[in-house]
């Protein structure tokens, strides 16, 4: 708002100046003319025309200077209007004085002052306009060199206006000297032509006619001026005078050769304006490849857009692009071509034994323009090559098209070659986004799978006044398939497994929540431990795959006979100890593991044990998670260190034992980020009867 | 990791691993096994003496070709096991169901009887 009401003050300044002006000077020249002594200093005029120059100056600094929203084709336009309105006013007048005819007034030296007078302001406002305009060009894509220098040539243009004020009669070396100066600083500054390379054709061809228009206004005001001021002043220099007015004079030779040098310019350059768009195509072209990996959403709208830029970009009548994932996934996407042209003409190359990229053994284009000639039937007469590389690995071609014999050059061949490239790097970036998200959704299956196994654990052990229980479970990054449980079969009865199952994941959580049901349903019978392994063995070889088992031990603990009877199907052995020795030992008897044998000869390799217990003696079931924890230097914990352990806190209750235990494990391995599920189930035998 | 070498003998296949077998390296074990298999060998030995440990997807290997190698009447047997993994494979109840000898020599006696 403040700049806009600063350029309507400046502009009423420069009007208020002008009609100074032309008091002024009237007043001076009539008082020459007359040899009457005069009212008002001689020089006043010509410092009120500075004044008015200083106006306008400013005025259009602010009107066109700070305008950030024109172009380069609003720039020249809004100097052509300004150059129409001067000289529309100015042939007006004209018009004004040839209707009046030759009378005393058209004779009138104060008549033609105040013509002149006119036509001087309006030319001065016209040159400054250009001036103006003519900086912005001058500057798009400054240098420091380049901006120091105009900077001089304004500054110094603007104290010159100092000479005309003051300097009368004028230093005629001084004069001179500084006209010349200002003439070469404008040739020097008129080189800079770089905003007409921006322009694109239809832009030219405007700019053109704009420039040329204001090179005739231009030419017209010097005409009309230089007349009108020979009328007024003859030979003799004037108050007002322009023709030897520095600031005038260097301003107006400025502008007029700066609008003939553009004009030329671009002339020029309009043959090799389509060059110039269509490198600036292939820049976009080239963003929009690189940009396609953020925005697409398939590998296939990568392939379109390499296909589609490749074609623009080298103007190719037709074009194809063979993508071969695999043996089976084979694809191509065409372009103004049939599937079978280009079948065709891979074929027709192929039994020419043309060894180029398209039978992707090397990635040299190697005349196949040459044998595509020898193809009957086909309209093509130039091809064009590629294979696209995807980390190294060659996944398929694109293949350019021309009706034209010698259709491509050298600049061609690189465009695409880099398209090809970039095309490969989308597409690598690509899969490397959708394997992160595979594996995110990998992780994500993972999670579920963990929070079902840790629902497939009891939460809730048995317990009884004979003995108690304790069990602790922890699974690792990586879902184990672990499982123990309790189950109370009448008063006197109560089984217990452990089981692991081999690998990992979400297989694994699904075969112990088969066991899990295995387990709930045969333990219920009051079943014999090698008969249950027999069963279970049996259901479980149907939902096995070769290759799985699990391992496992079962516990029927009879509290009426106060015995153990017991099975082991391939788990570790059970540890036990006898409160009466004080001793520990391991239980090491026959038994593999289900679902290795997958017939009904299971029954040889299973049998039945049992123990009496006392009060007092442990029982401690693990999985080979513990045992084969690892400490940093790649130690096992081992069974000799697990009984030790047991033996250290044998009067404990089962609870305390198992802390002890989970705490010297953990102290052991060094780290809480575990490789094995660690699960143990603790039986304490009371010593109640 | 586990790097494997096969060498031939006597019209008998010895298969090396080198190094630990877990749920990764396992398959390269199992394709092992089915290629001396599908070249056609009878008599095949595996060399445990360089197998520093072995998980239990690496006995599911062994354990899925019992059945097949007895329908083919072909042979297995293991010799040169450490202490650490003869113990995993005698837990799990292998020692019932796969021929397990103490050293070379005694493996091929095994592996060339009827």
């Amino acid at each position: 708002m403040r700049a806009k009401a600063l350029s309507r003050l400046l502009f009423v300044v420069a009007i208020i100046t002008w009609v100074v002006l032309l008091f002024t000077d009237i007043s001076v020249v009539f008082s020459t003319k007359r040899n009457l002594p005069a009212e008002i200093p001689t020089w006043l005029p010509g410092v009120i025309l500075n004044l008015y120059l200083i106006a306008l100056y400013y005025y259009y600094k602010l009107k066109i200077d700070r305008d950030d929203q024109l172009n380069f084709v609003d720039l020249l336009w809004r100097v052509f209007a300004t150059g129409l309105v001067a000289t529309v006013f100015s042939l007006l007048l004209r018009l004004i004085e040839y209707l009046l005819g030759a009378t005393a007034l058209t004779g009138n030296i104060v008549f033609i002052e105040i013509i002149y007078l006119i036509n001087l302001g309006l030319m001065a406002s016209f040159v400054l306009a250009a001036f103006t305009a003519w900086k912005r060009l001058i500057l798009y894509q400054k240098s420091k060199w380049l901006l120091r220098l105009w900077a001089f040539f304004e500054y110094a243009l603007l104290i010159s206006l100092l000479y005309n004020s003051f300097i009368f009669p004028p230093v005629e070396w001084l004069y001179n000297s500084l006209l010349a100066l200002f003439v070469v600083v404008g040739l020097v500054l008129s080189g800079n032509m770089k905003w007409v390379a921006y322009l694109n054709f239809r832009q030219k061809w405007t700019s053109l006619l704009l420039l040329l228009l204001t090179v005739f206004y231009l030419l017209y005001g010097l005409y009309t001026n230089s007349s009108l001021a020979m009328e007024v002043f003859g030979e003799e220099k004037g108050f007002a005078d322009y023709r030897y007015h520095i600031f005038i004079l260097s301003v107006m030779i400025f502008v007029t050769v700066y609008s003939i040098f553009s004009f030329l310019v671009i002339l020029f350059n309009l043959p090799t304006t389509s060059v110039f768009e269509q490198k600036l195509e292939e820049v976009v072209n080239f963003q929009r490849i690189s940009q396609s990996i953020q925005t697409e959403q398939s590998e296939e709208s990568v392939y379109n857009i390499l296909l589609e830029t490749s074609v623009s970009s080298v103007f190719s009548d037709a074009a194809w692009l063979e993508i071969k994932n695999n043996e089976h996934d084979h694809r191509v996407f065409t372009y103004r071509i049939t599937e079978k042209e280009a079948t065709d003409i891979i074929n027709h190359l192929k039994s020419h034994h043309v060894t180029g990229v398209l039978d992707q053994s090397t990635d040299k284009t190697k005349n196949l323009s040459k044998h595509l000639a020898s193809l009957r039937g086909s309209r093509f007469r130039s091809i064009l090559a590629f294979p696209i590389y995807v980390k190294g690995e060659n996944i398929g071609t694109l293949a350019l098209l021309k009706e034209l014999p010698e259709g491509f050059n050298k600049e061609m061949t690189k465009i695409v070659s880099t398209f090809a490239n970039q095309a490969g790097i989308s597409i690598e970036n690509f899969r490397l986004l959708e394997e992160a998200l595979q594996s995110e959704r990998y992780k994500e299956e993972l999670k579920i799978a963990k929070t079902v196994q840790k629902s497939l654990l009891p939460q809730m052990l048995e317990q009884d006044t004979h003995f108690e229980i304790a069990a602790f479970s922890e699974s690792a990054d990586e879902v184990g398939g672990d499982y123990y449980d309790t189950l109370r079969i009448n008063a006197q009865e109560t089984s217990l497994i452990i089981a692991d199952v081999s690998g990992k994941g979400t297989t694994a959580a699904f075969h112990m929540s088969q066991m899990k049901g295995i387990f709930h349903s045969l333990a219920q019978n009051c079943i014999q431990p090698d008969e249950f392994m027999i069963r279970a063995n049996r259901a479980l070889v149907y939902c096995l795959e070769r290759g799985s088992f699990i391992s496992a031990s079962f516990f029927l603990i009879n509290t009426d006979d106060r015995k153990v009877r017991y099975a082991r199907a391939g788990h570790c052995p059970v540890l036990y100890y006898t409160a009466e020795h004080n001793k520990i030992e391991y239980r090491k008897d026959k038994g593999v593991a289900l679902g290795m044998v997958r017939n009904n000869s299971y029954s040889n390799f299973i049998e039945a044990n049992e123990f009496a217990y006392a009060p007092g003696d442990i029982m401690i079931l693990y999985t080979d998670g513990v045992t084969e924890a690892k400490n940093a230097k790649g130690d096992e914990f081992g069974y000799d260190r697990l009984a030790e352990i047991v033996m250290e806190v044998s009067s404990l209750q089962p609870k305390q034992i198992q802390e002890h235990l989970i705490k010297r494990l953990y102290e052991f391995s060094g780290t809480d980020n575990i490789n094995d599920d660690y699960t143990t189930m603790i039986v304490k035998f009371n010593n109640r009867t | 990791m586990v790097h494997i070498k096969r060498l031939q003998e006597d019209g008998v296949d010895i298969i090396t691993p080198i190094g630990e077998i877990d749920a990764s390296s396992s398959i390269e074990l199992d394709l092992t096994i089915a290629k001396s298999v599908g070249e056609g060998f009878t008599k095949i030995l595996v060399d445990c003496s360089a197998l520093e440990y072995i998980s239990s997807a690496g006995l599911g290997v062994f354990m899925s070709y019992i059945e097949e190698f007895k329908d083919k009447n072909l042979k297995m047997v293991l010799y040169g096991m450490s202490e650490k993994v003869a113990n995993t494979f005698e837990i799990l109840g292998l020692y019932e169901l796969l021929v397990i000898a103490v050293d070379k020599a005694d493996a091929k006696k095994k592996v060339n009887e009827v």
